[in-house]
């Protein structure tokens, strides 16, 4: 239980991940100020190391049991450190790969380090939050960075229509969270999610109904369906390197919070929520594929693939409890990687000067760069599931969370959109590897194709003959914080 | 012996290789001869070497046991392990597959487009399939069948032909939707019997009710894999794009995991959703005898008339492995095994005149008796023993799968019966029409016979088919423990079922 009588601060230490980001950001401002746009690629690489230093500091530095800080606003646990350690090494990532791409399209702006480290700082709010104040918070620091980066390109009408899109339905989501939020309080009593808890099973449908709402409202920035309309439009709008961004780290910091939100407060009801859990996977899953087939444009594929994954980490949280939280999170330690290292290849990539944007840009890539066109198989085979590669582990551990929570329809649903979202990897591959190239590819970006072969390494083999390590680490994480 | 890994060795050496051949291409760009022959050569030794610890493991297994033999186990994730093993069918499946890698790789001496990557994705093909035959847990199992897709995806539509885009996506996507659904039920057979084992899950009873779903998840992989009649359509396409090695190892290997996979896994765990589907097994088997031979018979195309045969010839396989007796087992062993032999030559003899006059039409053809005798020969012995003339390898299987069936059901191996005289009919016309006769047409006048490369690649597969076909017993009394384990326990379950 929580220690009221401490002093306020007295474990603030536990924060020092969050502060060494506030910190960052607070400091960048400072030091951009002086330098203007020439200090950004110190920045960036002053960022990407304190991003990093974050996250791996929260995982090394985890508690063995759950840490409660700022009288129970937010909880340090083993949890929130492995997500914490994903989601700061995704923030590192996508400075690194990014450099590249803003120095040649002449966007290099210092504040770039500062918004994705501010997003980050909301991200390690999220998976920390302990009552509905703090992950409301949270989630609206992240969301404003991230509004603000996707339209970074401010001369550019795509980027700016990506911002102003998602700035709008953003609000729309964090509305209904707040709405949400307001049932819950006002049935519980509480905003902390242990007074939920303990309150819970004794007021059901208006409670629901407020879990209902806060569950969309995730639901919307996980661009999970019928939530995901947005996503395919800023992913395309946005510079690359933010769409990276955006199709890794918020996407495991929402799962991640999601867990909280339903594990912790709402266990008693879990047979309720599981139902909607389970409607919003089979719609994120048969959409995101069936979608994606029609996709010339190698972002808006992505788009669509981002849901469908998500829809399959959704699965696993079907499973709840520990179980249903240590699968979720591999599940999204195996994803975060493929999608940078795609990302990072798409940026590394260029054809007449010009980043590759649609599929058939690739044409030719395997005849003339069989390196790069090796990390891309690798990635694409992984994140469609196809052995050797660690993204099937990651579809057998969900599909063994969906039959252990007796919905053996949902494994077969994920099963053949697997299939589907095969054929639109395929695609990809067969640009790569089986078209002609009308005008060569050219590599670039040195940075970007060192992380995509470090990402795919992390696939193949390290992950595959790693993933004992993974799987301990995520139980132990798992049952020392649910 | 020395007491190593063997399993291990034998499966990662041509990974080894692959990545070593990785390595060397990193640096280099553009066309470069010299390194690619050197690649070749590479990919030889390493095939070669494979070959030989295959033998190794040969010498040193012993076939009168009926239990697995070189077990490897080692605690891996999420309860899985890394365990392999063999026994005599899957010791003889994999020494058929590096017998046949570097034939493969001297009939691919011809390629010269991207050959870093064209080898590279072989030897690492090589890898996964030896995988297959030698896991002993499910989910390896499925990790090393399931894998094997992507060399091959890649393999068939960079150095097919001209529709080879088309036919990569239809052989993907069809073994796909097949192998997920065995996904799904191998899940739920973890989550039922608490163990990925397969010699633990094959003395697991399940549920007769369940295993009727199980049964029907790992029938829609294997028969796509095998392929049996109606999934076969992705075969025909596949093989006639695939670039000569690639059917040759389509034919002789990948088809082969279907078979596998029923002995190993439907007959042991799920026996009796065997019996109670067997009549729809031996349905299909037998329209896909009599029907694949009949379209055999109409086709223009000398590799897609092969790949009709090699559907007839699987219905053969799967005759016999449901018919559950010691003939109709030991019989599909030894046809796979033959079909192994026969199929890779046929396709490897497709190959010889492709790789002159590049076209596989029949009509093109005509009187190639004249100009390339030796040719002619080894073409009509393959042809003999695809119709399964006694003293060559096919006939043994056929017969013995029928006899198998024939003591089961009458009249599935009377339409058997029917596909063996049918065989014979689409096998000699296209014999007659590519090689007897006088040339007819002019750009045959200067094709030239098997050169010595070529000679080295039939010779090995020749002696296989008279010695297998001669002396059967050779592969028999090798594979005959094992399958009469598969049959002792197939068969205490039919006697008792109703």
């Amino acid at each position: 239980m929580i220690a009221l009588d401490q002093p306020f601060l007295w474990n603030v230490h536990w924060a020092a991940p969050e502060l060494i980001l506030a910190g960052f950001a607070l400091g960048a401002v400072v030091i951009g100020a002086w330098g203007k746009d020439k200090a950004a690629g110190f920045l960036s690489g002053l960022g990407a190391i304190a991003f990093a230093t974050a996250g791996v500091l929260a995982f090394l530095w985890s508690p063995e049991l759950p840490q409660y800080l700022f009288n129970g606003a937010l909880v340090v646990d083993g949890f929130s450190g492995l997500a914490k350690a994903m989601l700061g090494l995704s923030a590192a990532a996508t400075l690194l790969i990014g450099a590249d791409y803003f120095a040649a399209t002449r966007q290099a702006r210092f504040e770039f380090p500062i918004m994705t480290g501010l997003a980050a700082l909301g991200m390690f709010v999220m998976v920390s939050a302990n009552d509905l104040i703090t992950l409301y918070v949270g989630l609206e620091l992240q969301s404003l960075a991230a509004y603000v980066m996707a339209a970074w390109r401010r001369d550019d009408v795509r980027s700016s229509e990506a911002g102003i899109k998602y700035f709008v339905l953003g609000a729309i989501a964090s509305g209904l969270l707040l709405f949400g939020a307001s049932y819950i309080y006002g049935f519980t009593g509480s905003v902390r999610f242990d007074a939920i808890a303990a309150a819970a099973p004794t007021s059901e449908v208006g409670l629901l109904f407020g879990l209902v709402l806060v569950i969309c409202a995730l639901a919307f920035k996980m661009s999970a369906a019928p939530f995901h309309m947005w996503t395919p439009d800023v992913y395309e709008g946005a510079p690359t390197p933010v769409t990276a961004f955006f199709a890794a780290a918020p996407k495991l910091a929402a799962i991640a919070l999601l867990a909280r939100v339903l594990y912790a407060p709402f266990d008693g009801l879990t047979e309720q929520w599981r139902q909607v859990i389970f409607a919003l996977s089979a719609l994120s899953m048969t959409i995101g594929s069936i979608a994606a087939l029609m996709q010339t444009n190698l972002k808006r594929l992505m788009a669509y693939s981002s849901v469908a994954n998500v829809g399959f980490a959704l699965m696993a949280l079907a499973a709840g409890g520990q179980q249903g939280a240590a699968t979720a999170i591999v599940y999204m330690a195996i994803y975060l990687p493929t999608t940078i290292g795609i990302f990072a290849l798409v940026l590394a990539l260029r054809r007449g000067g010009l980043h590759v944007e649609t599929i058939d840009d690739l044409a030719g890539l395997g005849a003339r760069h069989p390196f790069a066109a090796a990390l891309f198989t690798i990635l694409l085979f992984s994140i469609a599931g196809i052995p050797p590669l660690a993204g099937f582990f990651g579809k057998l551990i969900v599909f063994r969370a969906a039959v252990d929570a007796g919905a053996v329809w949902l494994a077969v649903v994920g099963a053949i959109c697997a299939v589907i979202a095969a054929a639109y990897y395929l695609r990809v591959l067969s640009a790569i590897w089986f078209k002609p190239p009308a005008e060569p590819v050219q590599q670039a970006g040195g940075a970007a194709l060192a992380t995509a072969a470090v990402a795919s390494a992390l696939i193949f083999p390290i992950l595959v003959i790693g993933l004992g390590t993974l799987e301990r680490w995520a139980t132990l994480a798992a049952s020392t914080s649910f | 012996m020395i007491d190593a890994p063997w399993l291990s060795i034998l499966i990662f050496l041509p990974a080894a290789g692959a990545a070593l051949l990785v390595a060397s291409r990193s640096g280099l760009s553009g066309a470069n001869p010299g390194f690619d022959r050197g690649v070749k050569i590479m990919s030889l030794v390493v095939t070669i070497a494979t070959f030989i610890i295959s033998l190794i493991v040969l010498a040193g297994f012993d076939p009168s046991s009926a239990g697995y033999q070189f077990i490897e186990r080692t605690p891996w994730a999420f309860g899985v392990d890394y365990h392999l093993g063999v026994d005599g069918l899957s010791l003889a499946l994999i020494v058929l597959t590096t017998a046949l890698m570097p034939l493969c790789i001297l009939a691919s001496w011809t390629i010269e487009k991207q050959v870093a990557s064209y080898m590279t994705l072989f030897l690492l093909l090589e890898t996964l399939m030896i995988g297959v035959f030698a896991a002993l847990d499910l989910v390896v199992f499925y990790i090393f069948f399931e894998g094997g897709l992507i060399p091959m995806f890649i393999l068939i539509g960079v150095w097919g032909g001209a529709r080879r885009v088309y036919a990569a996506f239809k052989f993907f996507l069809y073994t796909l939707l097949g192998s997920v659904l065995m996904l799904v039920a191998i899940v739920a057979m973890i989550l039922i019997a608490g163990t990925t084992s397969i010699p633990d899950l094959a003395a697991y009873s399940f549920d007769p009710a369940v295993q009727l779903w199980l049964w029907l998840a790992f029938f829609a992989s294997f028969a796509v894999k095998m392929p049996m009649w109606p999934v076969h359509t992705w075969l025909p396409d596949a093989h006639v794009e695939a670039p000569t090695a690639a059917s040759v190892i389509l034919a002789a290997i990948l088809l082969k995991m279907g078979g596998y996979g029923f002995l190993r896994f439907s007959l042991p765990m799920f026996p009796d959703a065997s019996v109670y589907f067997t009549p729809l097994v031996f349905a299909l088997s037998v329209v896909a005898i009599v029907y694949a031979s009949l379209v055999a018979f109409r086709q223009t195309d000398i590799k897609k008339l092969i790949a009709y045969s090699s559907v007839a010839h699987m219905g053969f396989v799967t005759m016999g492995i449901f018919a559950g007796n010691a003939q109709g087992v030991q019989g599909a062993i030894f046809q796979m095994i033959s079909h192994g032999v026969i199929s890779a030559a046929l396709f490897l003899c497709v190959g010889v005149v492709y790789d002159r006059m590049h076209t596989r039409e029949i009509a093109f053809y005509g009187g190639l008796v004249n100009r390339m005798p030796v040719y002619a020969a080894v073409f009509m012995l393959f042809t003999l023993g695809n119709v399964g003339l006694p003293g060559l390898s096919g006939f043994p299987g056929e017969i013995l799968t029928m006899v198998g069936a024939f003591s089961v059901n009458a009249w599935v191996a009377a339409g058997a019966c029917l596909g063996m005289i049918l065989s014979a009919v689409y096998g000699l016309t296209l014999y007659r029409k590519v090689a007897f006769g006088v040339i007819e047409n002019p750009k045959l006048a200067a094709i030239t016979d098997l050169n010595g490369r070529e000679w080295v690649i039939f010779t090995p597969l020749i002696i296989a088919a008279l010695v297998l076909g001669l002396a059967p017993g050779v592969a028999l009394d090798f594979t005959r423990a094992s399958s009469d384990a598969i049959v002792a326990g197939y068969q205490a379950v039919r006697g008792a079922a109703p």
